[in-house]
């Protein structure tokens, strides 16, 4: 029981995280209409530059250049690329984004090397005694900030006047644009605040119990594109259902492993792709998606 | 057919005829990689650019016909907790076997491929390269787990396609290895494949694919069974993919599961787009540019600013090879919407010769109505 529980709130706390990243992933979606496979070198982007920063600037301003840095990023793929290719398809707007995640992944992945970066983060490896059940005081930190990050962001979409633009433009494009509202402004806002959310995403993906920054973080980042999938793209709700569930599912598959080892090992990497499918056959447009309506 | 596509059909034969003559054991390996790259690609473009179903798995097919192949082909060994199970069927029996068992796993992910639309697609094949990851390092017994098993030559009719020391063959003067002599089999596969997609590109099924990918709903309401054409769609081109397999499994001489992973399915997607959406050329274009690039940034690395030898500090490279077709796939969505096919096609137009009859056909660009 004990495990169970540890397994639980671990399981949450990642799920909270892999949610920034499907967050991020949901709100380039729906301003932009594009799917973002470049959101994994986004998150890299982030961590690489609070890890180089953190010894000589410490850890809180590493962590504000960090989600200063992937913000322009994604601002600037989304002005130099996105904005640029408009006339084409949508999937093939998809494909840029791969391009962009080669060129990006593979030049940060050699400045990463071998090495594995520590983020300087203050909660260590320090961990919090609740009865019997042990959790590190990192997994905490991450639910907790991720959580109020998530709820911040979902009143600053509901009630400012940045997320009515930005919900309006999803909606129907053009006639926000006949209201006044700047359809390249929002864009390129969501692409930022989405390369902001997989910055602090990869803050609390290489700390404590992860031994930090190394190359094989974007694998570990994409295992968000799966708790968007299968919350549904365009939905926020979906995107925290969706990572909730990724992260407990990991999480218990991880822990249980001894006892599901004839399965295979790394049966915890592959389960939120398994899970996905599962829910993907039974609701093609994903938990909370909307269901694609055509007039003809 | 026109004078000027038989005239290229012969020089391109002629050259493929006589590279095996010149060129060393390096190049040829490489060609061949180009070559299975080119068969795989095909398969893709028939999917993603003629029916434009999004499929960032394709490398896991690849997977399927190589451990396939080798499985289907080699001798069962015994070794304590290294045994290696197989069958010991026939080589070329092995390879059309492997083709099959792509194409059944392909029809097994009908239930997704048929119904998931764009990026929900993409995202869902993306499960299969994790998935086959997985299998490939559990699955010891059929893959050899991580560090993957030898791969059985060819043999066809009695003739080996692999080194034969014993009785070296020598024609004109150049010995013929292993390369030299999968050099011919890989030509005379991809030609097979490359016709065969031709010719569903440019029948009926090529023009209902192309009318799934401009517009679904139209498409059945003209009559075309969209959720069959899909599946079917995603089966063939699997099985491409599995044929692909067994060819660099036998160049490889040793399949390694890591090998097929996302980088592979991300490259086989950059090959498509580079080299043109939708048309069997573009594909193999695309194909050579993507996999030759390492190889020529390597050869002229001395000569290039800002790529280093192997072993240095700096851009190595295949690193380098990778940045640049991840940014060719910008350049080329950003300002040549056809690919570097597009971009051929339209020198000849200012050159102002006539064009081959079939070039212009195929529209690379859907008009703004057909996004969704």
């Amino acid at each position: 029981m004990t495990t169970f529980l540890e397994l639980l709130v671990n399981g949450i706390s990642i799920g909270a995280v892999y949610a920034l990243i499907a967050l991020g992933f949901v709100i380039i979606f729906k301003a932009t209409e594009v799917v973002n496979f470049a959101h994994a070198s986004l998150l890299l982007v982030g961590g690489f530059i609070v890890a180089k920063t953190h010894e000589s600037v410490g850890f809180w301003l590493a962590l504000l250049l960090g989600l200063a840095g992937a913000a322009a990023v994604g601002a600037l793929i989304e002005f130099a690329v996105i904005r640029r290719a408009n006339v084409i398809s949508h999937s093939i707007l998809a494909i840029v984004t791969i391009g962009v995640d080669i060129v990006l992944t593979t030049e940060l992945t050699r400045q990463i090397g071998t090495e594995v970066l520590a983020l300087g983060d203050p909660w260590g490896s320090e961990v919090l005694h609740l009865g019997a059940v042990n959790i590190p005081l990192a997994r905490i930190a991450a639910l907790v900030t991720a959580s109020l990050v998530i709820a911040l962001f979902l009143l600053a979409f509901k009630y400012t006047n940045w997320g009515v633009a930005m919900r309006a433009t999803a909606e129907d494009a053009e006639t926000a644009a006949l209201m006044g509202v700047r359809r390249g402004r929002v864009s390129m806002g969501a692409w930022a605040v989405a390369g902001a959310l997989a910055a602090l995403a990869a803050l609390f993906m290489c700390i404590f119990p992860t031994p930090g920054l190394d190359r094989t973080v974007t694998a570990t980042a994409m295992k968000a594109f799966p708790a968007a999938i299968l919350g549904g793209l365009d939905s926020t709700t979906g995107a925290l259902a969706g990572g909730l569930i990724i992260g407990v599912t990991e999480s218990l598959v991880g822990g249980y492993q001894s006892e599901l080892v004839f399965l295979g090992r790394g049966l915890g990497d592959v389960a939120p792709f398994l899970v996905m499918i599962i829910i993907l056959l039974i609701r093609p447009a994903g938990l909370f998606g909307t269901r694609e309506l055509a007039r003809v | 057919m026109s004078r000027s596509t038989i005239l290229w059909s012969a020089a391109l034969a002629a050259a493929a005829l006589v590279i095996p003559f010149y060129l060393d054991a390096s190049w040829l390996q490489d060609g061949l990689f180009a070559m299975a790259a080119a068969i795989g690609a095909i398969g893709l473009n028939l999917l993603t650019g003629a029916t434009g179903q999004l499929s960032m798995g394709h490398a896991f097919f690849l997977a399927v016909g190589a451990f396939g192949y080798v499985y289907f082909a080699s001798e069962p060994q015994e070794g304590g907790a290294h045994a290696l199970g197989g069958l010991g069927l026939p080589t070329p029996l092995a390879a059309v076997l492997a083709v099959l068992l792509a194409g059944v796993a392909g029809g097994l992910f009908s239930p997704i491929a048929a119904r998931l639309k764009g990026a929900y697609l993409g995202i869902a094949t993306l499960a299969l390269i994790f998935i086959g990851q997985f299998a490939m390092t559990n699955a010891t017994p059929v893959t050899g787990g991580h560090n993957g098993r030898p791969v059985p030559p060819m043999e066809l009719f009695g003739f080996v396609f692999a080194d034969t020391p014993e009785a070296p063959l020598v024609i004109a003067g150049v010995p013929f290895g292993a390369l030299e002599r999968l050099w011919f089999l890989g030509a005379i596969l991809l030609l097979g494949a490359g016709l065969f997609a031709r010719g569903v590109l440019r029948g009926r099924p090529g023009r209902a694919m192309n009318t799934i990918r401009d517009h679904e709903i139209a498409a059945g309401v003209m009559g075309v069974p969209v959720s069959r054409y899909r599946a079917g769609v995603f089966v063939l081109s699997s099985m491409y993919g599995g044929l692909a397999g067994v060819l660099v499994a036998l160049v490889f001489q040793q399949t390694v599961p890591d090998y097929f992973g996302l980088l592979l399915a991300l490259a086989y997607l950059a090959m498509i787009i580079i080299g043109g959406l939708g048309s069997v050329a573009g594909a193999v274009i695309g194909a050579v540019f993507v996999s030759m690039l390492p190889r020529l940034l390597t050869r002229y690395s001395d000569a290039l600013p800002l790529i280093v030898q192997p072993g240095q500090e700096g851009v190595g490279a295949a690193e380098a090879a990778q940045i640049l077709y991840g940014l060719a796939v910008v350049v080329v969505v950003l300002f040549l919407p056809g690919g570097l096919l597009g971009l051929i096609t339209q020198l000849r137009l200012r050159t102002g010769r006539p064009l081959p009859a079939a070039a212009p056909k195929h529209s690379l660009t859907p008009t703004p109505e057909t996004r969704n």
